[in-house]
């Protein structure tokens, strides 16, 4: 089950809502997942496999927005986030989110139901420098933006 | 390589200022050698990277400073004689020395020890005094770096500060002091006094600002945003658990929100008070729009002039103002009708000799260096050798270090951090626990001996390689090369990352990927419970009672050619 959080926090006298989707990856519920999880794509060890999976190779877009930080300040949670701008890219249905070197490339894959902004924020582990992609698929095609994040051992700084 | 070609290159126009004329001569100086006529009417003072020297100190400025790929031969990427001409700076005048390594020992007994915070206090008066309304900016690394500040968890620095009248400021190795006695000295020291601004530091959980972004300041009527940028890898160059619970990052994008937020608020001047280092400033600001000035720290870069910066909405100045109190920056625009009109900078080296020290300041560090007078001053051994940190790959002094560890924990192999702080000392004197202290003095100073398989050790010389060479700045950390003991090898900083380090050796014989080696280090990324390495390399002083003939152990460089980022 893809779980959505609503957190209401009242912080300095006003209220903000955090939507926090959190990754069909770490919470994969049965019966929802047998509909929506890519499986053959989660279990795929290599870039291209996974990105096979998904469907048809994506081009690059600039209605995507894709943070990442350069450098990972902990490799085990880093902290990604996703926008889609759907003047530019409409009709998104589903964001994924891969990490070139892990041992299984796909990381998160999320459902976006219709007339949603897609806002992700969320954390992924990231096992060493590579390059991480956020893929969107609108209308049938993907599309996609990607980022380096290093992840080194530290030290010496200064 | 044509001086003209690259002032082209880099837009430096022939307005950027050099230092003040007479110190360009070889002449001893008069009197008059700091006097600075006014210029415009918006004034900022800048220093940054003091490490808490309180006193006047030797620094010996690299004599390898390598830049890679678009930094290449680019300041601040010259080092001695490539930076003289560059900057048309004479060679064996005061502003030589206190720019190069050139002819060291002989300069730095002419012409004496730079900074002092009794001195710059005498320099900022002066500059005050001419300049009404002048603000003092300090970059960061001000808390940390020598034995009382360390012994005080920054409080000497954070008094001595007050005193001198710094106005904002923002931070990198003050973190490591840790976040509650960070938070402890900004909420009750600072407050009144001076702003701590970083608009890059946020709370983990909710991405809440940890400090003020920033301060919005009148000079001579004129509203002046100054926006601070803390050192955006503190928790990877240093332990993360010493700032746990905040995230940092160059945060661009946020910053260019902030930047648009300043101007629509009514700034008419806006200036990035930064640690992000150089190379980092100079891509950053050729990125986002709006900011007037970068002044900037971190690298221990001297820049004696301003680099001028296009970017899509114009121009960015970038400055780097060196480090351990041995400069003053001084930033003058002249801002009319809400617009900046012309500007000047000049990049000040602080001779003690040159400028009496303030009495309430000298009365300050008395104060404050009386209960450890006994400890500061005790004399560990005599050095022989020329001791100096910095550098792209090694120093004396961290060679000493290494030394000491091999020999005290008893490893073949010693690995010593790639700090850019830790001051010079010249041959023929006593090394105090003073001197030792300013090369050690961290919050995780344990000593460590671990088993590594030789593949290991090729990992951690690739990962900080690239943070040093990597062409891409943003992914820099800004340290130098860790220094190592015992082991050789060959380095490519042009080839790709993982395959720069080569030819590893110890002994004569190659390191084997496979086979397990005992290393010996110190300031570990995680909490160890050990010997601080001021204890080891202390009794190893002692033992010594004399350095001499200190060889620094320096890789072989591969692959560059008229790189003048090499002496």
């Amino acid at each position: 089950m893809t779980t959505i959080y609503a957190k209401c926090i009242s912080r300095r006298g006003w209220l903000r809502w955090t939507l926090i989707l959190s990754a069909a990856a770490a919470f994969p519920g049965r019966a929802w997942a047998a509909v929506a999880r890519p499986k053959e794509a989660f279990s795929a060890t290599a870039l291209d496999e996974a990105l096979a999976a998904l469907g048809d190779a994506p081009q690059v877009h600039e209605g995507i927005q894709f943070m990442t930080p350069d450098i990972a300040e902990n490799g085990a949670v880093v902290p990604i986030r996703i926008q889609v701008d759907s003047e530019v890219l409409p009709n998104v249905s589903k964001v994924s989110v891969l990490v070139e070197m892990n041992p299984n490339p796909l990381a998160a894959s999320f459902d976006i139901p219709p007339g949603t902004e897609v806002y992700i924020e969320t954390r992924v582990k990231v096992a060493q420098t590579c390059t991480l992609y956020a893929v969107a698929e609108a209308d049938g095609q993907l599309y996609m933006q990607s980022r380096e994040t290093k992840v080194t051992l530290g030290g010496c700084g200064g | 390589m044509h001086r003209r070609e690259f002032y082209k290159l880099l837009g430096l126009g022939a307005a950027a200022g050099l230092s003040l004329p007479s110190l360009l001569r070889a002449q001893p100086l008069g009197r008059d050698a700091y006097h600075l006529p006014r210029f415009g009417n918006v004034h900022l003072m800048h220093m940054t990277d003091v490490h808490a020297q309180l006193l006047p100190v030797h620094y010996r400025e690299p004599s390898v400073n390598i830049g890679v790929h678009d930094a290449r031969n680019r300041p601040p990427h010259l080092v001695g004689e490539a930076l003289l001409r560059y900057f048309d700076i004479a060679p064996g005048s005061q502003a030589a020395h206190a720019l190069t390594h050139i002819d060291y020992l002989a300069a730095a007994e002419q012409f004496g020890r730079a900074g002092g915070f009794a001195h710059i206090a005498t320099l900022v008066k002066r500059l005050r005094a001419d300049r009404p309304g002048a603000l003092l900016l300090d970059g960061g690394d001000l808390w940390q770096g020598s034995a009382t500040a360390l012994w005080t968890a920054g409080q000497d620095m954070v008094d001595a500060s007050k005193l001198l009248g710094v106005d904002v400021m923002t931070g990198h190795w003050e973190f490591t002091l840790g976040t509650d006695r960070v938070m402890e000295i900004v909420n009750r020291d600072l407050v009144g006094h001076i702003n701590f601004v970083a608009q890059n530091v946020k709370d983990m959980d909710f991405g809440d600002p940890v400090f003020a972004s920033h301060t919005l300041k009148e000079i001579n009527g004129v509203p002046v945003a100054i926006i601070g940028q803390a050192f955006p890898y503190t928790p990877i160059a240093n332990p993360a658990y010493l700032t746990a619970g905040w995230t940092f990052g160059i945060q661009e994008r946020e910053l260019q929100i902030k930047v648009d937020e300043v101007r629509a608020a009514g700034a008419q001047v806006v200036v990035l008070l930064s640690h992000n280092g150089a190379d980092t400033d100079i891509k950053l600001a050729s990125r986002v729009t709006g900011i007037d000035a970068i002044l900037g720290g971190h690298t221990h870069d001297a820049i004696p002039s301003a680099l001028q910066i296009k970017n899509p909405g114009g121009m960015t100045l970038v400055t780097n103002g060196g480090s351990n109190g041995k400069f003053l920056g001084v930033l003058d625009f002249d801002v009319r009708d809400g617009r900046i009109r012309d500007w000047s900078y000049r990049l000040l080296p602080v001779f003690a000799e040159l400028l009496p020290p303030d009495p309430a300041m000298g009365d300050l560090i008395a104060r404050i260096r009386a209960p450890f007078a006994e400890q500061l001053t005790q004399p560990l051994a005599m050095t022989d050798d020329l001791l100096y940190r910095r550098g792209n790959f090694t120093g004396t002094f961290d060679q000493l270090i290494c030394e000491a560890l091999m020999d005290e924990l008893d490893a073949p192999i010693a690995l010593s951090p790639g700090f850019r702080w830790g001051t010079t000392l010249l041959p023929d004197t006593a090394i105090t626990m003073e001197d030792l202290m300013a090369q050690v003095a961290i919050t995780y100073p344990g000593v460590t001996l671990t088993e590594m398989s030789g593949a290991f050790l090729k990992r951690i010389l690739e990962d900080i390689a690239d943070n040093l060479f990597h062409p891409d700045p943003y992914y820099q950390q800004g340290g130098d090369m860790v220094r190592s003991g015992g082991l050789q090898y060959s380095i490519s900083p042009l080839a790709r990352a993982g395959s720069r380090i080569n030819e590893l050796t110890l002994g004569s014989k190659p390191i084997d990927a496979t086979k397990t080696y005992k290393v010996a280090g110190w300031a570990s990324m995680q909490p160890v419970e050990s010997e601080p390495i001021w204890d080891v390399v202390e009794r190893w002083l002692r033992a010594q009672g004399r350095v001499q003939g200190v060889r620094p152990n320096q890789p072989e460089v591969v692959g560059l050619q008229n790189n003048y980022g090499i002496a």
